[in-house]
């Protein structure tokens, strides 16, 4: 934990313009992974249309990574947690 | 060899898979279980909520298990800590019993119906065995052009033909159930 912040007349940008959804889950990249298997878990766990599991699954594949959802910080973890379960590189971070 | 995955009717899934295809695979589980290790439940009190707590704070040096439970923060390492005390134990659960659940179901091969349930399991440990298998070998995104030029004797061969047959069996099961 850190404890005092260095700017403090600096206001948090994304708490101000998005402070119920402020977390977002990420997935990475990976050699591995099939292409059709990442668009199957977006869509067996977010519900997402094929179409938008596809757009993301892209995203992945050729930016590296992309915003999987975006929420509380609990409701990212729990959405990291099941993204591992299925073998999916997944982080959360505060969206900044 | 087997021709994969055929769709069934209420979201499962069949194969038919010879004896010594069936061994690969029993095979390959073995070791993602014994790498995932444990195989007890995790601990719960009674009254309490049904949470795991893992003694378990840090990534692992093993590449695989760095693979299979990763760090949930980039950055944050003890954010990091805090979410694996909290997930890793029922994650690694999770794991082992789709584990079991295939090794169940396939038995010594031959023809394999699944269940929903079942084809989930299956979808799931496919993957963690390629996972595993995958880094161990050290795929890359030019790995399948590199198999091509490989001879018969090369010593890794035997690996990287058994990570692209579970690759082909994964793929066929992921048709099976869209």
């Amino acid at each position: 934990m850190t404890t005092a912040p260095v700017e403090l007349d600096r206001p948090d940008a994304a708490e101000d313009v998005r402070p119920d959804r402020p977390w977002v889950a990420i997935v990475w990249n990976d050699p591995i992974n099939l292409m059709s298997y990442v668009t199957y878990v977006f869509q067996a766990v977010f519900g997402y249309s094929k179409k938008k599991a596809e757009k993301l699954m892209l995203d992945v594949h050729h930016k590296g990574r992309a915003v999987v959802s975006s929420g509380t910080r609990e409701e990212m973890e729990r959405d990291c947690e099941v993204l591992h379960s299925y073998g999916l590189w997944a982080t959360v971070k505060h969206d900044v | 060899m087997s021709t994969g995955f055929k769709r069934v009717r209420g979201g499962g899934a069949r194969l038919n898979m010879a004896p010594d295809e069936a061994a690969i695979v029993r095979t390959l589980i073995g070791q993602l279980l014994d790498l995932i290790g444990g195989g007890e439940a995790p601990k719960t009190y009674e009254g309490m909520p049904d949470v795991a707590l893992s003694d378990n704070t840090s990534v692992s040096d093993d590449p695989v298990l760095a693979r299979l439970f990763p760090d949930a923060y980039r950055e944050d390492q003890d954010a990091s800590a805090e979410f694996r005390r909290y997930t890793e134990a029922t994650l690694r659960e999770g794991k082992r019993a789709a584990a079991e659940m295939v090794l169940q179901t396939l038995g010594d091969g031959g023809e394999v119906v699944l269940d929903a349930e079942q084809a989930q399991a299956w979808l799931r440990v496919l993957n963690d065995v390629r996972l595993a298998l995958g880094t161990r070998l050290d795929i890359t995104e030019e790995t399948l052009e590199e198999m091509r030029g490989f001879d018969w004797d090369d010593p890794r061969y035997a690996g990287f033909a058994a990570y692209d047959w579970l690759t082909y069996l994964q793929e066929t099961l992921v048709r099976a159930l869209c």
